[in-house]
């Protein structure tokens, strides 16, 4: 029975198509027209009406919308939406604290979240997109085989690059006023020379162009420009003066005395100062103000850096520890013993995860800055007196008279550096020169510019920090800057910590209410079984039904738990290979 | 009347002419009744009503009061009723009867109750329309008002391209070579040519077709109907025949295959593997089954019983043998595989340990020999069963089954002449082995046995260890008194399963690591811990937690990164002729003597221990001197005491260095931060990590290109300047309604096409079932 009942279900369904079906189908302009239409357009059997023709265009403009492709003549893109991004371009883009949203809100707040996660995503992906648009790209030297890249001369280099590139080495024989402290403006335009003797100078490097040139008649410990070339600090031998561009003095700080090393923090306008009284102080240069005065407690201080990435102080001390500060506590942040010996030079890169510093005892080292532990270590002959990390990455350190510049010393300890440059005299400053492939060497016997091709950032941000501004560009990313300005009680280790809720204070808020209101107005209400009858809501069934739902948070998180452990053995698996049991034998198990 | 009666109707109108007395008496009993008749608590005690005179029916009287005393209007018609005469007042009064009362009118508050539901009902209805609006505008990403705008869009080409006619020369001449080729003029999706291409088909060509259908439907059919028939024979044999021949079929199809299309015959190879996995996934042939079991009970009895059980074991290795490609480099690589790994064993064994093997390595030898000689014969065999196994596949059926029978049993025979030579070989003195040997005999003889060829190797082998392992007691023991070590034992046994242990790194190998480290290091490295020494016999004053710390913290961990010596071409001119190791050992003693004073790693320990001190939470001690206890100086607070009335504070959270040894992460809060910071769950947040995920993201032009900038800052709410924000009004119904209908046509046309597919898979299914 069943089964003749189901042959007639398919000779219905797999009715053979008549001739004149299809011809039918054919006369009829949609394949998808009702019914009804194909009735009243057959028996008229006029070839081509205009109505015909209407409707025709209306299935086109139907398919058109239905595929989403706005070809004319009816293709179908057979790759439909944008481009998807690659992961890794998206996950440069990604903040931190990303979260999952729970199932726990009503529907329309769940929808606006959603849209608005959807926003940023999308924002994320433009974003990624946009890479497109730096161009540049990094490149380094590299060595034919068999030969050393740090045995290259600059003077080989300079042979070989174009003019341009190749006027950028230079050195300036100022044997005079001892050696040199330098410092490159936020834009590589501006260069200030500051000599141990009292010789301050400022110069438009590129085109050798001086703006100013004086003897302050005074000990010059350090000079850093301010947030633009047209004001720089000079640590002089007793007080911290202010110069703007063409050598007026603008101000004599006399609360910031004997003043070792200084550092400047450009978005909060802050000028960090380092004193041989053990003080480190803060100076918000936008309002003139000292914001902090921390004693450090431990001696002449002349080791200082600053984290780039969240504005923290470095100070190197003479027991061989580093500690970190911010100007909204009193303690160091962070100590974490470096050194056997003194440290004596200290540099954090771009990104705020590596901090190399050097010793007494000779050592450089990498530490990685997310965890505090050590990654690589190199003796260097002599030991580096000074340290800078360039935009990209690289690594200087000035031994002596030698310069040694090194490539990825975050990876592994490197067995020889990348370039190598001897100069007239010991070396005092260094710094690499933004946007540039240059490093400035400032040292005894003056100053030198020298080529380091791969070092410098190939794409700026002209919003940003903008080389070729204008004046008017300056003065208009001036103000912003200023409005834009951060408070310095933010300067915390973890530079996002603004966008964390302060779950301290919530809770004793909580608390607080929780008091004052005598219940909790967020917590759950307990689990109530419904009361049965016949004997079902016996104290033992209620305790049963209870467990039934106790503990579900838990429950859940165990699930998920498991799963995941379930998804690893299988990946484990996958990747070990499930072996054929021909290749397998029982010795296997012996394997070790 | 009697009294009886008058208890039984209780309410009895009682003339007032009886006395007063009388009367008394029968409502006390009455009284009395009641009470009785309501102890036992099914009837409710009536209240006892109070009689008045005036209510009694009298002689001079009637009183239309009383219980069930009412008049109904058929007890007065009943005397007309029975005369005829007054038929119309009858029907009148028939009339009065059917006619109900009408009812009293609702109460005003009432009435207005009913109105108020009604007026609800009506009002939310009306309301109920708009829902939908209003959640899509409150669900709406932005809002512009007003709201009725019409959104100008882009015309589509194709409505400009009608209306447009050629007007110059050379539009007109690109017009008409377009019409001359039969080009699409106005709506480019098909060409003339190509529309009757379409079209064309003649009468003829449609019958064939349809002929061929027809043709091609009724072969179907028959088919099907065939394959119906035969899957309902029941006759096994019939099958099994069937399959033989469907598979000597396929391997020539694939011979054929083999030769013309080398790819498809990789497919079917797979497909081959395929099934062999399956199998060996399942018990399909195995034993295990229900049938199988009660064959295994027949077997002893039945000889077809056994032959079936033995078939289907024989289909089980069939189908779970690998499937070999041969090629030659393969073959060639199997060979010298196979061999390596049976023979690796012993080969280890041997040689490159003699202390393990000791003095009997000479007796070792000889039993792997055997053992080996064993292996190899084994696999010889195996060779040749597949070599007959390769030769009787192209044999009949019948025979095929035959012939491996012969072979099973050829197998059996020559495995228990091995097992005899065997027991000949080893010692006389084992009964176990014997017995055992015997027992397996005769199982084969009764052909009781069913273990696997394998599994009876793989015994053998153990029992042929066990036997040695006893063998190399003994002799160990009458030779040389000397104990035997377990590692010897291990070392014995298992000859052939227990592989050589390797030693991965030497302890040479480690020393020779170590050497490679700086020197330096080393020399700093000592100097620490001898400091270590001297700093432990000074604080080895009975502190054990210090102790226990300097355990923990490994000195030499806390600046554990290896330097590693960098050559550079230049060298800074103050240190030319630094390399000298004895200037080396000079400056290396100079800086010692300077920092011989300090300490730099011990001091910061101590820091860092004080600093752990300081952020553990303190008990709170509520010592009272005196309290309880003698008082005055001197005298110390009694342990008693302090264990009753100090609180101890609850461990501190583990600290953020607390594996860094180098490092001292300040846990204090920064107050002056967290100022800055959100303290309170906004809105319709209600978990902390779901707030933060969502502010994350900057939405300023710094951060965001221009258009996702713009996207995420857009305002929720727009008013057109000048215009008037007018209420809403229906119209927005028929715009709904209008954009909605399509959506509802997609929808419908979807279903239909879901149910055709459910249909062909429901119908599928019953094909396949």
């Amino acid at each position: 029975m069943g089964e003749s009942k189901m042959a007639a279900v398919k000779k219905a369904k797999n009715k053979v198509k008549r001739y004149y079906e299809e011809q039918d189908e054919h006369q009829t302009p949609g394949g998808n027209v009702d019914g009804t239409d194909n009735q009243t357009e057959s028996p008229k059997d006029v070839p081509q009406l205009p109505t015909e023709q209407k409707s025709r265009r209306k299935r086109v403009k139907g398919d058109l919308k239905k595929s989403g492709s706005n070809f004319i003549s009816g293709a179908k893109d057979p790759f439909p939406g944008s481009v998807s991004v690659p992961e890794n371009r998206l996950l440069k883009y990604e903040r931190a604290r990303k979260s999952k949203l729970g199932r726990k809100y009503s529907p329309y707040v769940q929808h606006h979240l959603k849209t608005q996660e959807n926003d940023v995503q999308t924002a994320l992906g433009q974003a990624a997109r946009h890479d497109i648009l730096l161009p540049e790209e990094e490149g380094f030297l590299e060595g034919d085989e068999g030969q050393d890249t740090c045995t290259i001369t600059q003077e080989d280099i300079a042979e070989m690059v174009d003019i341009t590139s190749a006027s950028k080495h230079f050195n300036l024989n100022l044997n005079q006023f001892g050696p040199y402290r330098i410092n490159y403006a936020r834009n590589g335009r501006h260069l200030l020379l500051a000599g141990q003797r009292g010789h301050l100078a400022s110069l438009e490097w590129q085109s050798k162009k001086l703006i100013c040139e004086m003897n302050v008649m005074e000990t010059v410990n350090d000079v850093k420009w301010l947030h633009t070339h047209t004001m720089y600090a000079a640590a002089q031998r007793r007080w911290l003066y202010i110069y703007d561009s063409q050598g007026v003095e603008l101000h004599c700080i006399k609360k910031f005395n004997d003043v070792l090393r200084m550092e400047f923090l450009p978005y909060h306008f802050l000028l960090a100062t380092c004193s041989s009284t053990g003080f480190l102080q803060y100076l918000d240069v936008s309002v003139g103000k000292e914001i902090a005065a921390t004693c450090v407690k431990s001696g002449r201080l002349n080791v200082m850096c600053q984290n780039p990435n969240n504005a923290v102080i470095h100070l190197g001390h003479h027991n061989g520890t580093v500690s970190l500060w911010s100007p909204s506590m009193k303690e160091p942040l962070v100590k974490m013993l470096c050194h056997r010996g003194a440290v004596r030079a200290l540099s954090v890169d771009k990104t705020g995860m590596y901090m190399a510093s050097s010793g007494l005892d000779r050592k450089l080292t990498i530490f990685d800055m997310r965890t505090y532990r050590p990654l690589t270590s190199c003796l260097l002959p002599l030991g580096a007196g000074s340290l800078c990390h360039s935009q990209k990455g690289l690594l200087a350190a000035g031994t002596g008279d030698i310069v040694q510049v090194y490539k990825d010393t975050s990876v592994s300890p490197p067995r020889s550096p990348y370039m190598c440059l001897q100069v007239k005299g010991p070396i005092h400053g260094l710094q690499f020169c933004p946007f540039e492939d240059i490093l400035g060497i400032g040292h005894g016997g003056g100053f030198t510019s020298m080529i380091v091709p791969g070092a410098g950032e190939a794409n700026f941000d002209a919003m940003e920090c903008n080389p070729y501004e204008t004046k008017k560009q300056r003065q208009e990313w001036e103000v912003k800057a200023l409005l834009e300005k951060i408070q310095p009680e933010l300067i915390t280790l973890d530079p996002t910590q603004l966008g964390e809720v302060d779950a301290i204070t919530m809770e004793q808020k909580h608390k607080e209410k929780v008091e004052r209101l005598g219940f909790d107005p967020h917590e759950k209400t307990p689990f109530v079984p419904r009361h049965k009858l016949k004997g079902r809501s016996s104290s033992a069934n209620l305790l049963k039904r209870k467990k039934k739902v106790a503990h579900e948070e838990q429950r859940e998180q165990i699930r998920k738990s498991i799963k995941v452990k379930e998804k690893q053995k299988e990946q484990k698996k996958s990747r070990e290979g499930i072996r054929s049991p021909a290749e397998q034998s029982a010795l296997d198990r012996f394997k070790k | 009347m009697s009294e009886e009666e008058d208890l039984f109707v209780p309410e009895y109108p009682i003339s007032a002419s009886e006395d007063e007395e009388d009367s008394d008496v029968e409502r006390k009993h009455q009284r009395l009744l009641d009470a009785i008749s309501s102890l036992d608590g099914k009837k409710r005690r009536k209240l006892a009503e109070r009689t008045e005179a005036s209510l009694q029916v009298s002689e001079f009287g009637i009183s239309s009061e009383g219980a069930g005393d009412k008049i109904s209007l058929s007890d007065l018609i009943e005397p007309i009723q029975k005369s005829n005469s007054f038929s119309t007042v009858k029907k009148q009064l028939n009339n009065l009867n059917q006619k109900k009362s009408v009812e009293l009118p609702l109460s005003k508050e009432e009435t207005q109750r009913i109105q108020r539901a009604a007026a609800y009902q009506e009002a939310s209805e009306e309301v109920e329309k708009w829902d939908h609006i209003v959640k899509q505008n409150r669900k709406a990403d932005q809002l512009v008002f007003p709201l009725n705008q019409e959104i100008l869009k882009p015309t589509p080409i194709e409505e400009k391209i009608t209306g447009w006619t050629a007007r110059t020369p050379l539009e007109q001449e690109i017009f008409s070579i377009l019409q001359k080729n039969k080009q699409p003029l106005t709506d480019p999706l098909l060409t003339p040519v190509e529309e009757a291409s379409l079209k064309a088909m003649s009468l003829e060509e449609a019958k064939l077709r349809r002929a061929e259908l027809q043709k091609a439907r009724a072969l179907q059919s028959y088919y099907e109907a065939k394959a119906r028939r035969e899957k309902k024979i029941k006759s096994k044999k019939f099958h099994k025949v069937l399959n033989r021949s469907k598979q000597k079929e396929t391997l020539k199809e694939f011979e054929e295959l083999k030769k013309t299309n080398p790819e498809a015959a990789l497919e079917e190879l797979q497909k081959l593997e395929k099934a062999r996995m399956e199998e060996r996934m399942s018990l399909k042939h195995q034993n295990s089954g229900k049938w199988a079991k009660s064959k295994a009970i027949m077997a002893k009895y039945d000889d077809d019983a056994r032959k079936a059980m033995q078939e289907q074991l024989q289909k089980n290795k069939e189908l779970t043998r690998k499937i070999e490609v041969v090629s030659e480099s393969e073959g060639s690589e199997e060979e010298e595989i196979i061999p390596d790994f049976v023979n690796d064993a012993q080969v280890n064994l041997e040689g490159p340990n003699p202390w393990m093997t000791g003095k009997l390595s000479s007796e070792t030898k000889d039993v792997a020999q055997d053992v080996d000689c064993k292996m190899q014969s084994d696999t010889e065999e195996d060779n040749n069963i597949k070599a007959t196994e390769k030769d009787s596949d192209p044999e009949e059926e019948l025979s095929e089954d035959e012939v491996l029978l012969k072979e099973f049993e050829d197998k059996r025979c020559e495995r228990r002449e091995q097992a005899k030579e065997m027991c000949l070989d080893s010692e006389p003195g084992h009964p176990s082995v014997l017995d055992q040997e015997k027992v397996e005999a005769e199982a084969d003889e009764t052909g009781e046995e069913q273990v696997s060829e394998f599994n009876q190797l793989f015994q053998k082998l153990l029992e042929q260890n066990k036997s040695q392992k006893k063998e190399r007691k003994k002799k160990s023991g009458g030779k040389t008194n000397e104990p035997v070590t377990e590692a010897e034992e291990i070392a014995v046994e298992g000859p052939l399963l227990v592989g050589r242990l390797e030693r991965k790194q030497d302890l040479e190998e480690v020393s020779a690591l170590a050497g490679e480290e700086w020197e330096d290091e080393q020399s700093t490295s000592l100097m620490v811990s001898t400091k270590d020494d001297q700093t432990k016999k000074v604080s080895q004053s009975g502190k054990k937690k210090v102790a226990k710390k300097s355990e923990i913290i490994d000195y030499n961990k806390i600046l554990p990164v290896k330097a590693t010596r960098i050559h550079t071409p230049l060298l800074p001119t103050t240190v030319d002729d630094e390399e000298d190791e004895e200037q080396l050992d000079d400056q290396k003693m100079i800086i010692k003597e300077a920092f011989a004073g300090d300490d730099v790693v011990n001091d910061f320990l101590k820091e860092k221990r004080s600093a752990e001190q300081a952020g553990k939470p303190k008990d709170i001690s509520l010592v009272l001197p005196g309290w309880g206890e003698w008082g005055g100086t001197n005298l110390k607070v009694s342990k008693k005491k302090k264990r009753k009335f100090i609180i101890k504070a609850p461990p501190a959270p583990p600290r953020k260095d607390q594996r860094l040894p180098n490092v001292i992460i300040n846990e204090k809060r920064n107050v002056m931060a967290a100022a800055h910071q959100v303290n309170q769950l906004p809105f319709p947040f209600n978990n902390r990590q779901h707030f933060e995920s969502s502010i994350r993201a900057p939405v300023g032009s710094t951060w965001n290109t221009q258009k996702a900038f713009q996207k995420l800052t857009a305002p929720r709410v727009v008013t057109k300047q000048g215009h008037i924000i007018e209420p809403i009004t229906q119209d927005v119904f028929q715009k709904h309604t209008s954009t909605k209908k399509p959506a509802v046509e997609l929808n419908s046309r979807k279903k239909q096409g879901n149910d055709s597919f459910h249909k062909s898979t429901s119908k599928r299914k019953k094909m396949s079932s």
